[in-house]
């Protein structure tokens, strides 16, 4: 991929992401963010790539395998904790009666 | 092209369908719950979509597939116990760590690449191809450093672990974090120059500026923070991208880091701050020291919980307005019952949400959702405004300056133009508030002095105990 293309990406990918929000209800505030907060630990993809290309280098591996941790926390952990909080919006109507 | 590249860049697409659209569904109520579940796929299809390319290619080696597993199952794991474990009204915190250790593995991964030179081994590159590398390299350091420690400050406050030092509220903060952008400054180009020795101490200016920035930054303006912090992970993370030279992430970095932005936008237009006075402007209370608040209450009325007992039983419409107090006394599941019992009695409940009520805009909503308040009683303040006349009785736990006619009445207040709820158009309003102490702004709240508003005094869990001993004895909800 030439330096060009990628900077391309990075142009298109921050309007779509300019776009995406245009109006959010202020009760959504609190769990989009901690949506777009899991989703930025896509960093974890770097952390695979670091440990797969590293070889038989033993502290690139470490540190490759604790980025990965620490990506790994935030996905997962956003993930989840996201869903807690918009449990408890959708379970409302269901769960009255 | 080959078939494992073909099948990496379907994926790749895929992933990034999905990413959108699931930011594009969190936006929205019906469908956010899928939409974060639809994200969490995307993100898994991802790590499908890069192993399956590397096993394809060049093959993943035993010792790699060793450190992925050990990394990805401490990492996943203590997210997840976290996730589960933590209270509600941690939220923001929370946020604010998993945001961190999103920058942190960014910060490793550009560190890692930078101390080892992998993949196409330095010297084929040539001058301008380095450059880009060492350039993207010190972007994702400087930026991933600053959400890291930004974000652990951030945590701290909100914990109340950190208090605000005094000295971050003078001018010689701006001199510090002056000094400590031009020391990463200096480093950056140190580093294209070639001197490899110099990412350290970018590592260390950068760290230190995140800690100088989000330091003299009050506990009101953190969600902002936390916010803005977030859409820098993402920036870190579209950096990291260009280090690895992966599109997948600099497409996502780029949307977090502009959707977080927005958001930013957005959090800031509910508390009627600017981004920049939230950034440089220090703690609200510091910058005005009671300018307009060192008026004294000179009409305070206090009144006792069989009081206010009394008055609510004999109200047709009760609005309860709850804020941040009632979310560190814990109270909302009391609240709640409170609220069922005038409710067996008749009596219409409706609870008023300032935008910005609790710690974090929609904080307060995930609250009283957990306390099984029906979602169609929350309604937002432009909706809930007009009814105020016609209520006979208002409830303020532990909100404050959402509640100050200021905002609307005195233009010299520095809260004036601040989106506040019409309480003291009510025909009465009870205050529930341990003391006379300001709220987060500093400011005098001229609603208590109003012949309609009476205190109650004390803690709000105990407060609505008692309210609820009250009621009983009174045999309402009885039934």
């Amino acid at each position: 991929m030439s330096f060009i293309s990628l900077l391309w990406v990075l142009l298109l990918g921050s309007l779509l992401g300019l776009e995406l929000i245009g109006k959010v209800p202020p009760t959504l505030h609190t769990p989009l963010m901690s949506g777009a907060n899991a989703i930025s630990g896509i960093t974890m993809l770097a952390a695979l790539t670091l440990i797969v290309k590293a070889g038989g280098n033993v502290p690139l591996l470490i540190i490759g395998s604790v980025s990965l941790g620490f990506a790994l926390f935030n996905v997962v952990g956003g993930f989840f904790v996201t869903d807690r909080m918009l449990a408890m919006f959708s379970r409302k109507p269901s769960n009255k009666k | 092209m080959n078939l494992p590249v073909i099948i990496k860049f379907v994926i790749d697409l895929l992933a990034v369908l999905l990413l959108a659209l699931g930011i594009k569904g969190l936006s929205k109520v019906k469908s956010a719950r899928d939409a974060n579940r639809l994200a969490a796929f995307a993100m898994s299809l991802s790590v499908v979509g890069l192993l399956s390319y590397y096993l394809g290619t060049s093959g993943i080696a035993i010792q790699s597939w060793i450190w992925i597993i050990i990394g990805s199952i401490i990492g996943s794991l203590f997210g997840a116990i976290l996730a589960k474990k933590v209270p509600m009204t941690s939220m923001p915190e929370t946020v604010a760590l998993f945001n961190g250790c999103g920058g942190m593995s960014s910060l490793l991964v550009a560190l890692g690449v930078a101390i080892f030179p992998i993949s196409n081994s330095v010297e084929n590159l040539d001058f301008f191809k380095l450059l880009i590398n060492e350039v993207s390299i010190s972007v994702s350091i400087f930026v991933g450093a600053i959400t890291f420690t930004g974000s652990i400050v951030a945590m701290a406050k909100l914990q109340g672990w950190l208090s605000t030092p005094g000295w971050t509220q003078s001018k010689v903060r701006h001199f510090v974090n002056i000094v400590f952008a031009v020391a990463s400054l200096i480093a950056f180009f140190d580093l294209i120059n070639g001197n490899t020795s110099s990412i350290w101490l970018l590592v260390i200016v950068s760290s230190l500026l995140g800690i100088g920035v989000t330091l003299p930054i009050g506990g009101a303006d953190m969600p902002v923070v936390i916010s803005l912090l977030n859409s820098y992970s993402g920036i870190a993370a579209a950096a990291a991208g260009f280090v690895v030279d992966s599109q997948l992430l600099i497409v996502a970095g780029a949307m977090v880091g502009a959707a977080g932005l927005i958001l930013t936008q957005v959090m800031c237009k509910g508390m009627n701050r600017s981004l920049v006075s939230v950034l440089f402007g220090g703690s609200l209370s510091a910058q005005s020291p009671a300018s307009s608040g060192s008026g004294e209450y000179t009409n305070i009325t206090s009144c006792s919980v069989e009081e206010c007992a009394l008055t609510l039983e004999a109200a047709n419409k009760v609005i309860i307005v709850p804020g941040y107090g009632l979310a560190v006394a814990q109270a909302q599941h009391t609240l709640r019952e409170v609220t069922k019992k005038l409710e067996q009695n008749g009596i219409e409940v409706v609870y008023a949400i300032h935008p910005v009520a609790g710690r974090m805009p929609g904080h307060m909503n995930v609250l009283l959702a957990e306390a099984d308040v029906p979602y169609e009683q929350l309604k937002e303040m432009d909706v809930v405004n007009p009814d105020f006349p016609a209520t006979d009785v208002v409830l303020v736990l532990g909100a404050n300056d959402v509640v100050n006619p200021q905002a609307k009445n005195d233009s010299s207040s520095p809260l004036y133009g601040m989106p506040v709820l019409d309480v003291q158009e009510a025909r009465t309003v009870f205050v529930i508030k341990r003391g006379m102490s300001a709220g987060y702004s500093g400011i005098k709240n001229d609603l208590f002095d109003l012949p309609n508003t009476s205190m109650v005094f004390g803690d709000a869990k105990k407060v609505l105990n008692d309210l609820i001993g009250e009621l009983k004895d009174l045999g309402v909800g009885e039934k």
